[in-house]
């Protein structure tokens, strides 16, 4: 895979929850290396489905997914996807679910088979890139909603994932939180599609912008 | 919502291996339940007592769980020794106040407080987590831990969904009262919350999916078997043994 090559690419992608309700027709998106890409559109336009059938959480109906130079088709071709793209929920209320931050971000790495030592590595390094060293032992439900956003992320970095993508990244965040978490992303070197509708939050941070308007990109 | 406290302490109790904790625990609670010598029973007691004692707990709060398990005692109280037959003891009026039934009750009320202090002493000084931990690696059904460590982790989401929706029922002038529009709302109230746990549910299982999860959870951390929580088993095993001996003997 060159370095420039798309990692993602989405070609005349259609998604229907119901027959007669699409909620994407004929999408194409492609995300490059060091690119981050805002989707915009209104409430319901399907920002969140776009990159749920980017991980496989949703098969589309017509058009194919290709990621990391292979075409995916099946729950077993998107495990690695969802290795390398990691998906950050718009409520952080459902992707932290062990009892501590360590224990929470450690649930990847475990999972993906790596040594203890490796693993308490990675916690401690993901952690530390987001400002967070020191939260090792807090409970994950007394966190405040920016320190559960944050940790999340936490979590999505812990995978040591090329692509990042972020649903809806700033929704319930206060402008101090949003600004730093502004600061963090530009700093990360992985590409990014971001969803969301705060459009000063995308002119802030995205190197492009598509909109989602009737299922259409 | 009231937090569960006692695992917050500091004492030679809280120090020991929950693992070694958990197995004392479920032994001790079997023997007294099985056993139906009073003496035995009373030393069973004063053991739990001293191990309570030894955690350092409040004993206010501990007393304060006792509460709710002696109400319902005094119940069989007053009910076995007036229905249970057998010789009586005296009798108030008409009725007879059998022996047999107020030994049995004096053994059903101990039992019960001895089980309780116990498991107090032992097993609410683990932290939930370690608990879960500890049972997981004790070999007990993966599924059974995940759900004492996700309804941990949970039912604060769930509780604080349940307070949004009753104060927006409260804001639009809803108050209970007894009638079908109030057990219809109750209803709606009650369906809506299992509707948002089960959504809820699916949306951790694929935030569990995108970090890689194929049904096995792995535990982060690690207990270690000290020489303390050695001496802790052996110690309890001992007391238990004992109390075994003196139950099941016939000489004793």
């Amino acid at each position: 895979m060159g370095v420039d090559q798309p990692q993602i690419t989405l070609a005349d992608v259609s998604f229907s929850f119901a027959p007669d309700r699409p909620v994407l027709r004929r999408c194409c998106l492609e995300l490059r290396p060091g690119q981050r890409v805002g989707v915009t559109g209104a409430n319901g336009s399907g920002k969140s489905t776009l990159l749920h059938l980017i991980v496989g959480l949703l098969m589309p109906d017509e058009g194919t997914i290709e990621a990391f130079g292979k075409p995916r088709n099946r729950e077993a071709d998107f495990r690695e996807v969802r290795r390398r793209a990691g998906l950050l929920f718009q409520d952080s209320e459902d992707q932290l679910f062990c009892p501590t931050v360590a224990e929470d971000v450690a649930f990847g790495p475990l999972n993906l088979g790596r040594t203890r030592g490796q693993v308490h590595e990675v916690v401690a390094r993901s952690l530390d890139t987001l400002g967070l060293a020191g939260y090792e032992d807090r409970v994950t439900y007394q966190l405040s909603g920016g320190e559960k956003r944050l940790v999340a992320l936490a979590t999505v970095l812990a995978m040591e994932p090329d692509v990042l993508l972020l649903d809806e990244p700033t929704a319930g965040l206060d402008e101090a939180v949003q600004q730093r978490l502004a600061d963090l992303l530009v700093g990360l070197p992985q590409a990014m599609l971001i969803a969301s509708h705060d459009r000063a939050f995308l002119q802030q941070i995205a190197t492009r912008t598509e909109h989602l308007r009737d299922g259409h990109l | 919502m009231q937090r569960i406290t006692f695992f917050q302490g500091e004492s030679v109790i809280h120090r020991i291996d929950p693992r070694a904790r958990v197995v004392v625990a479920a032994v001790y609670a079997v023997l007294v339940a099985m056993a139906v010598r009073l003496d035995v029973l009373g030393v069973a007691l004063g053991v739990a007592a001293a191990t309570v004692a030894a955690a350092r707990l409040p004993w206010r709060d501990v007393l304060g769980r006792l509460i709710p398990l002696n109400v319902f005692m005094l119940l069989l109280l007053v009910t076995l020794p007036l229905t249970s037959g057998g010789e009586p003891l005296f009798s108030v009026g008409p009725v007879g106040v059998s022996r047999q039934g107020l030994r049995l009750a004096a053994t059903i009320a101990i039992k019960g407080n001895a089980i309780v202090l116990a498991l107090v002493a032992l097993l609410a000084t683990v932290e939930v987590t370690a608990l879960g931990h500890a049972l997981s690696h004790l070999r007990v059904p993966d599924k059974l831990t995940w759900l004492l460590l996700f309804s941990v982790r949970y039912i604060d989401v769930i509780h604080r969904e349940y307070r949004r929706m009753a104060a927006a029922m409260k804001v639009r002038g809803f108050r209970p009262r007894a009638n079908l529009h109030t057990y219809r709302t109750y209803g709606h109230l009650v369906g809506m919350l299992l509707v948002r746990s089960f959504d809820r549910a699916d949306r951790v299982l694929a935030a569990m999916k995108c970090r890689g999860f194929q049904g096995r959870f792995y535990v982060l951390d690690h207990f270690h078997f000290s020489r303390r929580d050695a001496a802790f088993t052996l110690t309890a095993g001992v007391v238990l043994l004992l109390m075994a001996v003196a139950e099941w003997t016939p000489w004793a």
